[in-house]
């Protein structure tokens, strides 16, 4: 497939500060003990996409990325790493690999997206529509852990949250409206122009725009090219889009959808004609050709043009989270170890089982379903570990208690702690009897004894 | 149609005991409210004018029987006796169950009052089908009706169930084909529930607005621009005291479902049905007229199609939807074309074309007559050599020889048209002269009053045509008797919208012409709209959460483009000084600004205008800022109180010779000079201005540089005021 993908893998969140930091920049967090990154390049490599960009943030992040890819991607991906500057969006970083894209389409995901939705099912569907972008959405993920769990227990009843507001077409195949960010706090404006093409719109608040895209190159280009205030792709270039789909500029170059059909120009804008006209094309799979060809009452040849908007919808059985908050951060962690483990299952050259190879385990402790234990880590006696993720060379004592949560690589557990809906990152060292209770604890840092309820315990950074 | 009564009927046995209790009932509205029609309801009631040769209200209530209603509610205002008189002398009246009561009212003026009225006396006992006597239909009630009777099993608040059919509206004119405005619906896939229900949008607007509570509550939500409203409802008794309740509704969809939609402390709730296969529609306006006639003809109205519902073999049809009654006298070389009526007695002459009209009992036409698309009631008098196209001509007139009808002409009853005379398109033409006193509210028709004069002003015209014919003989030519209505100011654009002319080809062009500029505007809106998001700062690829700053700044700007254009408005219509203050507050309360936010954005305005006034040199710029600050002085001063503000505008003042009127750079030390000399800044501002810029960057520090002088002099002066 003539596809170049490009992995943003940008974004030091500060809402997962403390768990990343400059040493782990975002596409390294660990979660279910691999990085982020993996999951995304894992299924583009399934797909069969090989040609990738990665883009990340900083220079310094980018050496990081780019050794672990070179590790762990040895065989089979054509990956190159391309380092921009901070902050300057999703559409700057496109804007600034610009001249990379050669490929005639283009792919878009976000690096922190962890999901079983095949990206090739995305281009192939927007090969099939000849679009000028594609977009994922998929269900709204169901936030909070299931169980009264000591995370999350407080807001069971609220509903799943609204991430976007998306109109779509009778055929569910159409993206005809988006609305992102502050905007779905207001009231919709649905354009009418738009609305008289295809007669109805389904409007949707329980889909997601997962920050998947395939953009047709040309497109993409002219876009950041000519609107330079465009910083994101998910709030100004996929908007900007399906607004003017069917008043596409005329930058938008490529041949107008009429004129590819051969349908023939009508000379008299006589109403039955048209009406006629349009009704015996009522079986033409698109709105588009059928806009494009009421044509201008003059004989100016000009014809409208449009373009294509498509929606890739997964299906509400697939697994589909950005990883973009902490919560998120724990739900994944949960998910990947539990419902969602085929996420896990392949042949990659780090695989873990959901047990390592090595653990040594004491007596009478005991690791419950769901629960994942880093190869060569230790455990003392009379352990208990319910739902959590424990990574590589742990050593944890006796009578240790770990619930709900993420303990990261090199950890030193000492006697008697407890861990609940915590996060514990690499080389932290807790003493004993240390209580954790819906904590975040820093790479690093040494946790005296005491009983710590959520708070964030993380160095402080020079 | 015929195994759909069958099914009707035999779902009646089946519930007997329930509709023992509750026979099916309908109200059908004799009266439209409205002035579509005009001028022929000044003189019939429109549920009485000829569809085909048949009474409008006689394929409603032929559709009711078949569809089970067992009692039906007329309710009559306008021209009441007429219905009354019509309905008694009608099969109607002999019925076996089936019967027809008519409710009368003089001083109804809406559907609303007719509602209340039929609630006063407290004849409905259940669940009611509600229509107006200018339906026609063959769909079959038993669906809907279950439908609504299971959702108020389950939810007592389900009200009203509207039937809707699939009509996509024109692309270019917006209009469906039955000539009603294009109406927008959100309706939930799921529930069918109606959410919203917007016929008025205003075109002007290039977006729909969906309430956002509508979505946050329902995940999913189809918006139809597709649909048309059949104004068949399926009510339950709540609905009447409803009415009652808020005696202030009238319209039945205006007031009533919009109404209901926004009001969400009752919790009613309306739903919608949508037939497939059936036929549904509203004669509304002329357009309409001409869509459902020419549908009848084609039968798809089946089973209620003139040759059917007249009962007797006296009309036959013939190939290509040609209907002839029995005992047409028809001239060998007169040609019938394809989609036509001939009704009873009529004698037709040599070479006269007539094709896709309807002609009714009793006319005379004579030879060389062309007829289009024309409808032609009883009794008319056609003489030699007239045209007639895409015209409704009513009872008793006469069109002497050689007259012409452009289309869209109505000729109302006994009109006569002389010879030779051309009527021009459009024209609305009645023996009865034009109200004068037109309603600002045209949508309510005043029925007791039209129906009053109305009568009383024919019986004076039948009195004395002579001397009336004097009057109006040159309007209509020679020997023509009748005004021509003017159109009132305003209609004049719309009135070739609801004509039965089809729409001219130069109109069309013309729409598709306004349409595109409009788009042309829309998209260019879209991204003003969207600047917010283009603005909007993205920290990081996790893009969804909101930016708080990023908001106000957006809010920032928007309030700043309104205080210019107030204005803007200011100085172009002189407003006074006070209103304008006025304005920007009540700017300020909505955008929840504080003061700074004002006079920095008023100050900005004046500055804005002086750089865009016409100017050739720095000094002469610096005359406009004169002039405009000396002007409007007072504006601004009302919105310094203290001495932040004033350091706010010295602020936006740098930042304007910065970036939008960078012709300034050059007159800032002048223009700060000329604030303070006109009071506006105290040089305690200035003072402190400097102070916080001394430790600012070099960069920034350009304008306190530039103006050192004057600051120093302020400097001095004051220590000359503190040595005093």
């Amino acid at each position: 497939m003539d596809f170049q993908v490009v992995v943003l893998a940008g974004g030091n969140s500060k809402n997962l500060t403390p768990l990343i930091s400059k040493d782990v920049p975002k596409p390294l967090l660990s979660v279910a003990n691999r990085p982020l990154l993996y999951y995304v390049l894992h299924q583009l490599r399934q797909s069969n996409l090989k040609d990738l960009i990665v883009v990340v943030e900083g220079e310094d992040a980018a050496l990081h990325v780019g050794s672990w890819i070179s590790k762990t991607f040895v065989d089979g991906l054509h990956v190159e790493i391309a380092a921009v500057p901070e902050d300057i969006g999703t559409a700057g970083a496109l804007r600034a690999i610009s001249h990379h894209l050669t490929a005639k389409d283009i792919l878009v995901v976000s690096g922190d997206l962890v999901s079983d939705v095949p990206p090739g099912a995305v281009a192939a569907t927007h090969r099939r529509h000849d679009a000028a972008v594609t977009a994922m959405l998929c269900s709204v993920p169901v936030s909070g852990s299931l169980e009264s769990g000591s995370s999350g227990g407080k807001d069971k009843t609220k509903k799943p949250g609204r991430y976007n507001i998306i109109g779509l077409d009778p055929c569910k195949q159409f993206l005809l409206h988006i609305a992102t960010g502050s905007e779905i706090e207001k009231d919709s404006r649905l354009q009418k122009h738009i609305l008289h093409a295809v007669g109805q719109m389904e409007i949707r608040s329980d889909l997601m725009d997962a920050h998947m895209y395939a953009f047709k190159r040309t497109v993409l280009q002219e876009v950041l090219d000519q609107k330079d205030t465009f910083r994101s792709l998910k709030q100004d270039v996929v908007p900007y889009l399906v607004r003017s789909q069917l008043k596409s500029e005329a930058l938008l170059n490529g041949i107008s959808q009429a004129e590819e059909n051969g349908n023939e120009k009508l000379s008299s804008p006589n109403n039955q004609v048209l009406d006629s006209k349009i009704l015996a094309n009522a079986s033409t799979p698109s709105f588009h050709e059928l806009y494009s060809m009421e044509m201008e009452p003059d004989d100016s040849a000009q014809t409208r043009k449009t373009h294509k908007c498509c929606a890739y919808i997964a299906s509400s059985s697939s697994y589909c989270v950005r990883l973009n908050s902490i919560q998120a951060f724990m739900d994944i962690n949960r998910d990947v170890t539990g419902d969602a483990d085929h996420l896990l299952s392949d042949t990659s050259s780090d695989c873990d089982n959901i047990i390592g190879p090595s653990p040594k385990l004491g007596s009478k402790t005991t690791v419950g379903p769901h629960c994942m234990l880093g190869e060569g880590s230790e455990m003392g006696d009379k352990c208990q570990v319910k739902r959590s993720v424990i990574g590589r060379h742990c050593r944890i004592g006796s009578h240790v208690k770990i619930v709900n949560s993420v303990v990261m690589n090199h950890v030193t557990i000492g006697d008697g702690c407890i861990i609940q809906g915590s996060v514990v990152c690499s080389n932290v060292q807790l003493q004993e009897r240390v209580v954790l209770k819906d904590c975040l604890v820093g790479a690093g840092f040494v946790v005296t004894m005491g009983e710590y309820k959520g708070e964030s315990l993380a160095r402080k950074e020079k | 149609m015929g195994a759909q009564k069958k099914g009707a009927t035999a779902r009646v046995s089946e519930d007997q005991e329930e509709l023992a209790r509750n026979p099916l009932q309908a109200i059908l509205l004799a009266d439209s409210f409205a002035t579509t029609f005009r001028p022929i309801t000044l003189e019939r009631p429109k549920v009485l004018l000829p569809l085909v040769n048949i009474p409008m209200i006689d394929y409603t209530l032929a559709w009711l029987e078949s569809a089970g209603v067992e009692e039906v509610f007329v309710f009559c205002c306008a021209h009441s006796k007429q219905v009354i008189d019509y309905l008694e002398s009608s099969q109607w009246s002999s019925q076996p169950n089936f019967s027809v009561t008519t409710i009368e009212s003089h001083n109804s003026i809406s559907a609303g009052d007719a509602l209340r009225l039929i609630y006063e006396r407290n004849v409905i006992h259940g669940d009611f089908v509600l229509i107006s006597g200018d339906t026609v239909s063959n769909m079959s009630l038993t669906q809907v009706l279950q439908e609504h009777k299971e959702r108020r099993k389950k939810d007592a608040n389900a009200i009203m169930t509207m039937v809707i059919k699939k009509s996509k509206p024109s692309p270019i004119t917006q209009q469906s084909r039955l000539g009603t405005d294009e109406l927008f619906m959100a309706i939930n896939p799921v529930t069918k529930q109606l959410l919203c229900y917007e016929d008025k949008a205003e075109h002007s607007k290039g977006f729909i607005s969906l309430d956002k509570t509508l979505i946050a509550d329902n995940p999913s939500i189809i918006l139809h621009n597709d649909k048309q409203d059949c104004y068949i409802d399926v009510c339950s008794q709540e609905v009447l005291s409803l009415f009652t309740d808020n005696f202030d509704y009238q319209h039945l969809r205006r007031h009533f479902v919009k109404g209901l939609l926004v009001d969400d402390i009752m919790g009613y709730k309306i739903f919608t049905h949508e037939i497939h296969s059936s036929y549904a529609a509203r004669i509304d306006n002329f357009r309409s007229y001409d869509t459902i006639s020419k549908d009848i003809i084609q039968r798809w109205t089946y089973p209620f199609v003139p040759d059917i519902l007249c009962g007797s073999s006296a009309i036959k049809v013939e190939r290509q939807g040609a209907y002839r009654a029995s005992d047409v006298t028809l001239s060998r070389s007169a040609h019938i074309g394809s989609f036509t009526f001939i009704g009873q007695g009529t004698k037709i002459g040599n070479d006269t074309k007539i094709s896709h009209s309807v002609v009714g009992e009793g006319c005379t036409i004579g030879s060389n007559v062309t007829i289009e698309g024309s409808y032609i009631w009883n009794n008319v008098t056609i003489e030699d050599g007239c045209q007639l196209r895409h015209a409704i001509v009513c009872d008793g007139v006469i069109m002497r020889s050689g007259a012409v009808l452009q289309p869209g002409v109505i000729l109302s009853f006994k009109v006569v048209v002389g010879q030779q005379f051309v009527v021009p398109a459009y024209s609305k033409v009645s023996l009865l002269q034009q109200p004068t006193q037109q309603d600002s509210d045209e949508e309510l028709e005043y029925a007791d009053n039209t129906s009053g004069t109305g009568e009383l002003r024919s019986d004076k015209l039948n009195g004395d045509i002579a001397t009336d014919l004097s009057e109006t003989a040159y309007e209509l030519g020679t020997g023509g008797v009748g005004y021509i209505w003017s159109v009132f100011e305003g209609a004049q654009d719309e009135e070739w919208k609801h004509s039965v002319a089809p729409i001219p080809t130069d109109k069309l062009v013309k729409l598709m012409l306004d349409k595109d500029e409009d788009e042309e505007q829309l998209t260019q809106d879209g991204n003003v709209l969207s600047a917010s998001g283009e603005l909007k700062a993205d920290s990081d690829d996790n893009g969804s959460e909101d930016d708080d700053n990023a908001d106000s700044r957006d809010d920032y700007g928007f309030f700043e483009k309104e205080v210019e254009a107030t204005f803007l408005r200011a100085v172009h219509e002189n407003v006074k000084v006070d209103h304008a203050v006025l304005e920007v507050n009540a700017l300020r309360l909505s955008y929840n600004m504080a003061s700074v936010d004002c006079a920095g954005a008023i100050f900005y305005s004046m500055m804005k205008l002086a750089v865009e006034s016409p100017h050739h040199s720095a000094s002469e710029l610096h005359r406009n800022a004169a002039d405009i600050i000396t002007k409007w002085q007072k504006l601004l001063k009302s919105f310094l109180h203290d001495i932040d503000e004033e350091i706010e505008v010295i602020l936006k003042f740098e930042e304007m010779c910065l970036e939008s009127a960078k012709e300034f750079a050059a007159l800032f030390p002048q223009i700060l000079h000329l604030l303070y000399d006109k009071e506006i800044l105290q040089e305690d501002a200035i003072l402190r201005w400097a102070d916080e810029k001394e430790g600012a960057d070099e960069s920034d520090k350009v304008f306190l540089k530039s103006s050192e002088k004057f600051v120093q002099w302020l400097k001095e002066a004051e220590e000359e005021d503190e040595d005093d």
